[in-house]
């Protein structure tokens, strides 16, 4: 069986055909040739395959293709503001918040909505924030750093 | 994961139909337990039946000294929304403490609580609220509703479309999470409403359960105090790598002692 399906993925119009067992990070990374966002995992623990579906951060692995169907998809290819960084990318890379950057884009779409959707952003709720994204190396505390910069530099930004 | 059929109904008929015609059929909330389950061949169903067009699943509704939840009610949703924290907060801050970011985002109440984990969260506050499930036949009162491991009264096909809890006077949830996975390890809520002390347990046994020690003496003084000396049989509890069952069976009586603290005043 295949189904038609037709999404928005970073802005542009998707209409493609895909099997029901397609996972959505299969759909960007093997048919739309998105590679930012990776599989760690494939078991729904560890993050890094972090998109917004909707506005909303989801494992795109534990989501199917098909239910993506209608919905709107945002990539960490599709954060970058004109050209340059989006803030949570720069602030990372300020922060030195990565070191293999095998979980980096799944950590920056998961800090993007946390920013977008909590005022009082400390520590501990950024911790509580991240739960779902697993990082090897950094021990987080760059991390959490680079969220906290971010997020001063996204209020007035208007966000996303 | 096998292939399947995929289909996304838009009314409670056609996807009781679909199911009907299927030859082994599923259906498909969140996907948050499913999609993982599929992935191991754990489950690995001919049809694949998406609930997520029925709009009428979506309702959030307090009224009446009821919060009701549609069955496709994100956690998310349920922990974000003003009317269900004002109404019942230890609801909402129950939502907010299940797995991660992610898996609020896309699970549902309707999923988690079909799914009948012994670790999740929902089956406590449905028992320790006196909640009911609705289904597109029947309304199941919680008592009844979970039956086993992974078991529930639902028959072959039928949809649950609303969980109603009455808003409690006093509420609290005390759970002691999984670091990993913050599934409760054991988890205890307690309701007060008109008098009367409920107390259920999850996480520590195969099913969720009412704990009639705890409630008794509850219902003698609401204090933590009223809890010393009490202990659990762990004769019949969950035994794994994460807990023995004797470490669970005394967690019992300490997050019951933690959740009669945290109880409004
Ligand atoms: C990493 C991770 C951590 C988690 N941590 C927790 C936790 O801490 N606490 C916790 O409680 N849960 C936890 N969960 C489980 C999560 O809450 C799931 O969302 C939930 O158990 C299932 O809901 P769902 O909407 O995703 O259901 P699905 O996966 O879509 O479905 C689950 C089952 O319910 C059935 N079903 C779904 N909706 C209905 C309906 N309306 N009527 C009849 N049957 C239906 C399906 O057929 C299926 O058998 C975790 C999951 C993950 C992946
Ligand atoms: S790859 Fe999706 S959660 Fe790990
Ligand atoms: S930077 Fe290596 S896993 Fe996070």
């Amino acid at each position: 069986m295949s189904i038609d399906i037709t999404l928005t993925v970073n802005g542009r119009e998707i209409n493609t055909e895909v099997s029901p067992e397609t996972t959505l990070v299969q759909l960007l990374r093997e048919h739309l040739l998105l590679t930012g966002t990776h599989v760690g995992c494939d078991t729904s623990q560890c993050g890094a395959c972090t998109v917004h579906l909707d506005g909303r951060a989801v494992k795109s692995c534990t989501v199917l293709a098909v239910q993506a169907d209608g919905s709107e998809v945002t990539t960490i290819e599709g954060i970058a503001v004109a050209g340059g960084l989006h803030p949570m990318q720069a602030a990372f890379h300020q922060c030195h918040g990565l070191q293999c950057g095998f979980c980096t884009a799944g950590m920056i779409m998961s800090a993007i909505d946390l920013v977008t959707r909590e005022d009082d952003l400390d520590e501990a709720t950024i911790r509580k924030g991240l739960a779902g994204n697993i990082c090897r190396c950094t021990g987080y505390h760059n991390i959490v750093k680079a969220v906290q910069m971010a997020a001063g530099q996204m209020e007035g930004r208007g966000h996303e | 994961m096998y292939s399947f059929n995929y289909s996304k109904p838009d009314t409670i008929e056609a996807a009781r139909e679909m199911m009907r015609s299927a030859e082994d059929g599923i259906y498909l909330a969140g996907g948050q337990t499913l999609i993982p389950a599929m992935k191991q061949r754990l489950s690995a169903p001919t049809d694949v039946i998406d609930l997520s067009s029925i709009g009428e699943l979506t309702d959030i509704d307090v009224s009446d000294g009821r919060v009701r939840l549609g069955a496709l009610v994100k956690h998310a949703d349920v922990a974000g929304s003003d009317a269900v924290r004002s109404a019942i907060p230890a609801l909402a801050d129950l939502a907010a403490g299940i797995g991660d970011a992610q898996v609020r985002n896309r699970g549902t109440i309707g999923g988690s609580v079909a799914n009948n984990d012994p670790a999740a969260d929902y089956p406590a506050a449905l028992l320790g609220l006196g909640a009911s499930v609705h289904t597109d036949q029947r309304q199941i009162p919680a008592d009844d509703f979970f039956v086993g491991l992974f078991e529930t009264a639902l028959e072959e096909g039928e949809i649950i479309t609303q969980v109603a809890f009455p808003v409690p006077d006093r509420a609290a949830y005390a759970k002691f999470p999984n670091p990993a996975s913050r599934y409760a390890t054991v988890g205890v809520f307690i309701g007060v409403r008109d008098g009367v002390t409920r107390v259920a347990v999850t996480g520590a046994a195969p099913c969720a359960f009412r704990s009639a020690e705890i409630e008794a003496a509850l219902n003698a003084e609401i204090s933590a105090r009223s809890l010393d000396g009490i202990t659990i049989g762990a004769d019949d509890l969950n035994n794994d790598i994460h807990a023995s069952a004797e470490y669970r069976a005394h967690l019992v009586t300490v997050m019951a002692k933690r959740a009669v603290t945290a109880l409004p005043k």
